[in-house]
């Protein structure tokens, strides 16, 4: 039963990871064919960097992941202040309720929304063509802006209430308890509502296929407009580059998170020790 | 006191304005959009002509139950034996199951393509095993095992969480009841992985029935799903009103499912309590 | 007492969603007074707590502080301080910025802060834990760390919200002598709200005992433990027998079938009254002494005395005596004058102070296992 439980589950994350493998030996092919590994070179690597286009995309992306992830964060940390703390009912459940529409939408129907909008008020106020960087930066915090409420809100919502009244009592100001307690306490819930904002900007494509201009263009997109008709192996380079650069970066958030926890850990020990002796 | 709630307001305007400005706006000129023509006069015109897109309404619907009926055939044994595993070793599977969810669908369609394609490995490895040469991009599985392909951790994951999360006491008791481990599985745990199995359908069916790029790289360009439409109707045509006719009518048909599912979860949970 | 009133709450009344916590409650409280808010959960003793210490505002009614309106004086302008109930220690300081909070908002400089801090410290008997991080202290470290958090301050007043309620028995009944220390060494008046009438008699220069939403009585623990006003505090504190009676003329009280003499005036002829004997101040004699007759019905051992429960023509008596009297023995019981406090009617007449419930509870119980025992 055991055996069969560790086959079962050794054979499905084969599939799962088979394609996602082959992308990546692939893309250090020698040679421009699926039917044989004529041998490992960075062929397709330098041919990617050679690629103005591409570096475009990359310089878009990340300008896109920063800011939207940033605004969503601070966006959604403010939200979840008020939706935590607010007694009024009606707007903590229209609050919660809206902040869920872009999750339980089809992403298409989210992008597909969006770009209406940008081009129906671009038509009103006799602006001709509106999609291009700003429509992106807005439709990327958008999707952020519930998974970041997602990651902060709970945070809030653990915190125990009397904190707030312990800082108002010892003498700060609300303006003052929300940086000095407020903000400490739920900053791993901020710093993980970055991270997913981060990596979403990154990966979208389907909504930003449909509020982006050919003059803006992120990587998924070009991605997307590179592979329409035939297979390109500069385009594996990329997608490996794009899931190692992920893969790092879900690294450091586990790493940095558990040593900062581990030197805490030590610190603690240490002193805790030191007192005995004392 | 009262200054604190002057903050509070303070602090839920940004929101309130983003989600009315950019998510309630946008859905009202959806249905704007979806009840005119293009002088802006009222009409049914755009929802009626919606008739001759039925075949692509069933198709996608058909694609899309197949899809979540598979995943949760292949995911649910999957997540139960992931479960059962010790703590060190499901620590490690989780990570490599969330792995792929960070990785964009697009890119993973893309490298499923490279794997399905006419000069790709599988049908290379194929012929020379001395098949007939197989076409499989094109076809309706080639479409159908990209959607279970790419959403099979959305399947899996909060059927996972749910069981990991499951009172262990519960499982006890069965036992002790007089279970042995199948009917402790079909009488206790399945009843009350319930509310994942329900939002693991959920989270395969609505990106599938709504996919346009899996339809389009793996169905060779000839396929006409409902994503599909919607995506030909806003990139290429002259107006936007059909579009934001189906949109509309996908958008409902999704609303009205994941109802239906609520209800079906909520009754469930009755029986339970 | 004629120390002067530093906070004066002048009918106070708070509702929550149409729920009466406090109903037109006035209270003075004076400077250097170590005082207590007793009663039972609900009876709206944390919430006149937070509204001394601004968290609430009252519906109605004023507070003052030293003289001055202060119901809009939001919690970080006001002269208190608070130590809450789960100490709500703020978890990414350590403990030495945990105390120092306070100062640091006050702009105080660093050597100063140093050295405050390290007194507090070292009156809370915690020297050495500076840099220790608050979860990795027990529950009575963290306790104290609250109480130096608050006293660093130098407040006018300290709040204390069941400070103690988390800790197990032998610990609190140490920070109850350490905190009566801390208030007669600081000189600050200390608001504690308990609903463990033990500590609030033996820690507290004044006990106000509360119950919905209205204070019953406030006075001096002895007061309310030997002067009961009603029926309700009568049974709070401490156990008591309350017994319907009438007051046959001053000094002269007949209850339970007898006349007794007893140390009690001012009633009308033949009033109708509560009768309240504690169960301690009753002596077991035997049948043909007694000036009342009764069955034993239980015996239970408490270890520095008997607690027996005696059925005197129906109405069931609570004694505490230390000679063993055996279960179904017929004795004579006896009172002294003086351990008869005679109290009017009240709205809680008849609610409490007959031990048959007691009993009952008890057959209860046991009828409950036998039917387990049969299934």
């Amino acid at each position: 039963m055991k055996f069969l439980s560790k086959f079962y589950i050794g054979l499905i994350f084969l599939i799962l990871y088979a394609p996602i493998l082959v992308v990546i030996i692939f893309s250090f092919n020698a040679s421009g064919s699926l039917s044989n590994f004529a041998g490992f070179s960075l062929y397709w690597y330098r041919e990617l960097f050679r690629d103005g286009e591409a570096l475009a995309a990359l310089k878009n992306s990340l300008f896109l992941a920063v800011t939207s992830s940033c605004l969503a964060t601070l966006i959604g940390t403010l939200a979840a202040f008020a939706i935590s703390r607010s007694k009024n009912k009606y707007y903590k459940r229209t609050a919660e309720s809206v902040s869920n529409i872009p999750m339980m939408n089809p992403d298409i129907v989210t992008g597909v929304s969006m770009m209406l909008l940008f081009v129906g008020v671009g038509a009103i106020i006799g602006l001709g063509d509106t999609l291009g960087m700003w429509t992106m930066l807005i439709a990327h915090t958008t999707f952020n802006l519930p998974y970041a409420i997602l990651q902060i809100l709970p945070r809030f919502r653990q915190m125990d209430k009397s904190l707030t009244e312990a800082a108002l009592d010892l003498g700060c100001t609300p303006a003052q308890t929300f940086f000095r307690v407020e903000l400490p306490y739920i900053m791993p819930g901020v710093i993980s509502g970055l991270m997913m904002g981060f990596t979403l900007s990154l990966d979208d494509f389907v909504i930003s296929h449909f509020v982006s201009s050919p003059d803006f263009k992120t990587l998924p997109l070009y991605i997307y407009n590179q592979t329409a008709h035939e297979v390109k192996f500069s385009m594996y380079a990329l997608c490996t580059l794009m899931m190692v650069a992920i893969l790092i970066l879900l690294i450091a958030v586990n790493v940095a998170g558990s040593a900062g926890e581990s030197r805490q850990r030590k610190k603690d020990r240490k002193l805790s020790g030191g007192s005995k002796v004392r | 006191m009262k200054k604190r709630s002057v903050f509070e307001r303070i602090a839920a305007a940004p929101h309130l304005l983003w989600s009315a400005i950019f998510i309630v706006a946008p859905l009202l000129f959806v249905i704007y959009f979806a009840f005119t023509d293009r002088e802006g006069s009222f009409t049914f015109e755009n929802i009626l002509s919606l008739s001759s897109y039925s075949h692509t309404f069933v198709m996608s619907l058909g694609f899309s139950l197949i899809a979540t009926t598979v995943c949760f055939l292949i995911g649910y044994p999957l997540a139960y034996c992931m479960a059962r595993m010790s703590e060190k070793t499901r620590n490690v599977l989780l990570v490599l199951l969330m792995l792929p969810m960070w990785i964009s669908l697009l890119i993973r369609t893309y490298s499923l393509m490279a794997l399905l394609d006419n000069g790709g490995i599988v049908s290379t490895f194929l012929t020379r095993l001395g098949f007939q040469k197989l076409t499989f991009i094109g076809t309706d599985a080639a479409v159908i095992l990209g959607m279970i392909y790419d959403f099979l951790p959305y399947m899996v994951l909060p059927i996972y969480t749910t069981m990991t999360k499951l009172d262990r006491r519960y499982l006890e008791a069965a036992a002790d009841l007089g279970c042995n481990n199948r009917q402790t599985l079909f009488r206790v745990i399945f009843p009350l992985s319930m509310p994942g199995v329900i939002s693991g359908i959920t989270m395969v069916f609505v990106p599938s029935i709504s996919t346009f790029y899996i339809s389009q790289k793996l169905g060779g360009g000839s396929f006409d799903l409902i994503g599909d439409t919607i995506e030909r109707q806003f990139k290429n045509a002259v107006t936007y009103h059909t579009g934001a006719a189906i949109s509309l009518v996908m958008m409902i048909l999704i609303l009205i499912s994941l109802a239906i599912m609520n209800k079906f979860s909520d009754s469930e949970e009755d029986i339970i309590v | 007492m004629d120390k002067k009133v530093l906070i004066r709450l002048d009918g106070i009344s708070k509702a929550y969603d149409g729920e009466t916590v406090l109903d037109n409650l006035s209270l003075e409280i004076h400077d250097k007074e170590f005082i207590t808010l007793l009663g039972p959960s609900g009876c709206g003793k944390t919430t006149t707590l937070r509204i001394i210490g601004g968290f609430e505002t009252p519906d109605d009614g004023d507070v003052f502080f030293d003289g001055a309106r202060i119901n809009d004086v939001p919690p970080y302008q006001r002269q208190v301080n608070t130590v809450f109930q789960r100490y709500a220690l703020f978890p990414h300081l350590n403990v030495f910025d945990n105390i120092a909070f306070g100062l640091r908002l006050r702009k105080c400089p660093d050597a100063e802060i140093k050295t405050k801090v390290k007194e507090m410290l070292a009156m809370v008997n915690l020297k050495g834990f500076e840099r220790r991080r608050v979860s990795t202290l027990s529950g009575g470290q963290q306790q104290r760390v609250a109480i130096a958090r608050a006293l660093v301050n130098q407040p006018k007043v300290l709040l204390l919200d069941e400070p103690l309620s988390a800790l197990d028995l032998k610990l609190r009944k140490d920070m109850q002598n350490e905190l009566k220390n801390i208030q007669h060494q600081t000189g600050i008046t200390f608001i504690y709200v308990t609903h463990d009438q033990e500590e609030a008699l033996s820690m507290s220069d004044t006990v106000v005992v509360m119950e919905n939403g209205h204070i019953q009585q406030i006075g001096s623990p002895t007061d309310i433990y030997n002067e009961p006003v009603n029926a309700f505090v009568a049974d709070f504190i401490g156990e008591s027998n309350i017994v319907d009676g009438v007051m046959l003329e001053d000094r002269r009280a007949k209850f339970a079938g007898h006349v007794f003499d007893c140390v009690d005036g001012g009633f009308e002829k033949n009033e109708s009254v509560d009768v309240v004997v504690r169960p301690e101040d009753v002596d077991v004699v035997s049948p043909e002494r007694g000036m009342l007759k009764g069955l034993v019905t239980t015996v239970t051992f408490r270890g520095v005395h008997y607690e027996i429960i005696v059925d005197v023509a129906g109405f069931k008596w609570m004694i505490q005596t230390t000679d063993f009297v055996a279960e179904g023995e017929t004795i004579g019981l006896s009172i002294d004058p003086d351990a008869i406090h005679i109290m009017k009617k009240s709205e809680f007449s008849g609610m409490f102070g007959d031990y048959s419930s007691f009993s009952d509870e008890l057959d209860k119980l046991s009828d409950v296992t036998e039917e387990m025992e049969e299934e």
